[in-house]
């Protein structure tokens, strides 16, 4: 022991990684009204992310997408007692500054908003919030925890409903991670530069056998069979965007998203929670996504 | 950068072989305290079911969102069976939302969020306010021995009031109660588990062993 008794510590990395192991098992919704944070804490939402436009709106509307005005952010901290969420553009330190400030839990340095700076990330050790950001692979969550990320979500393609991206992502990153734990220690020399990280996070990935902070897996995820599906395959949670809202039956879906990643292992209560839950996001193909239009591509 | 928690090594401490402890896995840090208890020798059930709850000889109730356990409890038909295991003598310990569910009276809940009872005791929700209030510490806790206790609160709660069938075990230095006990139950504000710090799941075990010796 250090530090003496009663001697506080806020902001640390031991309470910012808590908070994401807290949330662990649990589905964090996208929320862009106060009612519609509601339906979500109703349901079962671990934590709500508040923001202006869900992905699927985004991608249609197009334009600069920005961190939400601090009104609205206010209106769903006001509304729900579980933790709120916002999204600040990459790079942007001013947004996130602004949030620490709004007095949310948790900011997500976001591809689903116009990247502010397209060559540095945002310093996040210098806050007091934790920060979670989206990766496609090792390397680039490799990268953003070396900057501060006290949780890695899996990218996916936001806004589409197609979790085709959101399946290749958390597979990737899982491979590569299994493929590290074999490794000798002069070809992890190797595979650091190989993947533009620390040789120690490398290492110590090669010895755990996992990140050194939780991850959860998102874009794409539609109904309790693809959340479960995202389970299954090692996320320790899931956030839904546009998924929820932009079906017919945001309560009931929302619920049954919650109990399928519960049970995410369990077919029988997947198939029964399935039921009866009217029109899910129509959706897009990522396929038909002209690359330049794909947000996964933003974050380097 | 890389921020390895150091395992505090379980001491020698006698912890009885061979019991069988729960650990709800509704959400939450369910396999962090599944860790430290078979770290500590017991063999360890994930629960997620009515029927799985039987066969067991103590339960911890982990750190997570408590309004999401409460819902999903109930939604599949655990928090009767949970509470009859409760009045039923079965040992067990909350950490933070765990705490939660086992106090008789919380306050700052969701709207229509229950607890489960069994402590005789009123807790605050996230009484410390957003993440950027939640703090690590060290908290002298005498009945765990002279070295203080390393604890992590996170939207924690606190015990505002201990009513005369429960104790407190630690308080800040402000004087709020952080860490309680009655009978077989245990509950903490904050969380042993993600800290390596063994003596609270030692000293549950132990009441679990003289639980399962009755």
């Amino acid at each position: 022991m250090t530090e003496s008794i009663s001697a506080e510590q806020f902001g640390s990395s031991r309470v910012k990684r808590g908070l994401s192991e807290m949330l662990k098992g649990g589905v964090i919704m996208d929320v862009v009204t106060a009612a519609q944070a509601r339906i979500a804490e109703d349901a079962g939402a671990v934590a709500v992310m508040a923001l202006e436009r869900v992905p699927a709106d985004i991608r249609s509307q197009g334009g600069v997408a920005r961190m939400s005005d601090p009104d609205l952010i206010d209106s769903i901290i006001a509304e729900v007692n579980i933790p709120v969420m916002a999204k600040a553009r990459i790079g942007h330190f001013v947004e996130a500054q602004i949030l620490e400030v709004l007095g949310v839990d948790y900011i997500d340095e976001s591809e689903v908003l116009s990247p502010a700076d397209y060559v540095n990330h945002i310093d996040k050790w210098n806050f007091t919030l934790p920060f979670v950001c989206g990766a496609t692979n090792l390397g680039e969550a490799l990268r953003r925890i070396n900057e501060g990320a006290a949780m890695i979500r899996s990218k996916g393609e936001a806004g589409t409903g197609d979790v085709s991206e959101a399946t290749k992502h958390i597979r990737t990153i899982n491979g590569e991670i299994k493929r590290l734990t074999s490794m000798s220690r002069d070809e992890l020399y190797v595979a650091a530069k190989e993947l533009q990280a620390p040789y120690e996070l490398v290492a110590e990935i090669a010895s755990t056998g996992k990140l050194p902070v939780v991850l959860f897996t998102a874009g794409g995820v539609a109904t309790p069979a693809d959340a479960a599906m995202m389970m299954q395959l090692g996320a320790d949670g899931v956030f839904v965007g546009s998924g929820v809202f932009k079906s017919g039956n945001p309560e009931q879906r929302a619920a049954a998203i919650v109990r399928a990643v519960t049970f995410y292992d369990d077919a029988k209560v997947i198939a029964e929670v399935s039921r009866g839950l009217g029109e899910a996001m129509v959706g897009i193909n990522v396929s038909d996504i002209p690359a330049p239009h794909r947000l996964a591509s933003r974050g380097w | 950068m890389t921020i390895l928690s150091v395992r505090a090594r379980p001491a020698e401490t006698a912890v009885p072989a061979g019991l069988r402890v729960g650990v709800l896995a509704l959400q939450g840090d369910f396999r962090e305290h599944a860790q430290v208890l078979r770290e500590l020798g017991a063999s360890v059930d994930l629960v997620r079911r009515s029927e799985e709850l039987a066969p067991l000889d103590g339960l911890v109730i982990p750190g997570g969102e408590s309004s999401v356990m409460d819902k999903l409890a109930r939604t599949f038909g655990l928090a009767e069976p949970l509470r009859a295991a409760i009045r039923g003598g079965l040992p067990i310990y909350g950490t933070c939302a765990g705490l939660i569910m086992l106090a008789d009276t919380v306050l700052d809940g969701i709207t229509g969020q229950q607890s489960l009872g069994g402590l005789d005791i009123a807790v605050r929700r996230n009484a410390f306010g957003s993440q950027t209030a939640s703090f690590e510490t060290d908290l002298d806790i005498p009945a765990l021995g002279k070295q203080p206790v390393h604890a992590v609160f996170i939207r924690a709660p606190v015990v505002e009031t201990v009513g005369p069938r429960a104790t407190a075990l630690a308080t800040l230095d402000d004087g709020r109660c952080v860490a309680v006990e009655q009978g077989n139950l245990l509950g903490t504000s904050f969380h042993p588990e993600i800290t390596g710090e063994y003596r609270f799941h030692r000293y549950f075990l132990q009441k679990v062993a003289a639980a399962v010796r009755r």
